[in-house]
């Protein structure tokens, strides 16, 4: 019973990660509109607050051009500033 | 000539056509002052993410247009001094802003449609 039971100290790392992609270099996208709300909210958790490039997978030139979209749509309330439930 | 974007809130109590004037007087503003109008889209009633001056809905309307670079604090100037607009945002456009709103126009699926898929 013990002979095929082969116990291993530490858990083997099974998940593969998935490699992340800047989706901006990868579709060839110059300029992210402000006015794209639906576009945008994929870079935006449940309150509202923008995600971390770590999260996003952004390249820091993209990352800033979309917090400068969400900035601006939040000053044009397109976005909300805060918010409990983003649909 | 820069290209620029102008977004524009009106009060939602402006009935239908003093929107029409309203949106005329400022393209005529900009025409005059020797700028071109590309485009014009009026997105009308939309309800604000957050209430702006006590109102929870606003009249949208984006206005594409190309004008010399002084032209852009006259325009500042008499929006803020009109109280039929809640909010006003303009920002100027790159030669990358401008395809992509020349594609979005022209009904191409633009990659940020693919981007969404993905």
């Amino acid at each position: 019973m013990a002979k095929n039971e082969i116990k291993y100290l530490t858990a083997i790392k099974t998940d593969k990660r998935v490699k992340k992609f800047c989706r901006f270099k990868k579709y060839g996208i110059r300029y992210i509109d402000y006015k794209d709300v639906a576009f945008l909210k994929k870079f935006l958790n449940e309150q509202g607050k923008l995600l971390p490039r770590r999260l996003t997978g952004n390249s820091l030139k993209f990352q800033r051009k979309v917090s400068d979209a969400v900035k601006k749509a939040r000053q044009m309330a397109l976005l909300p500033y805060v918010t409990d439930l983003l649909q | 000539m820069n290209n620029y974007e102008l977004m524009v809130i009106f009060t939602p109590v402006l009935s239908d056509d003093e929107f029409k004037s309203q949106q005329k007087k400022i393209a005529n503003m900009t025409t005059d002052a020797g700028g071109i109008v590309v485009a014009e889209n009026a997105w009308g009633l939309k309800s604000l993410a957050y209430p702006i001056q006590k109102k929870t809905t606003g009249l949208y309307w984006v206005l594409e247009y190309s004008a010399a670079a002084d032209f852009v604090e006259k325009l500042k100037i008499q929006l803020l001094r009109d109280e039929t607009v809640l909010r006003h945002l303009c920002t100027k456009l790159d030669k990358y802003a401008v395809k992509y709103n020349a594609r979005k126009r022209s009904g191409v699926k633009s990659s940020q449609q693919k981007a969404m898929e993905a």
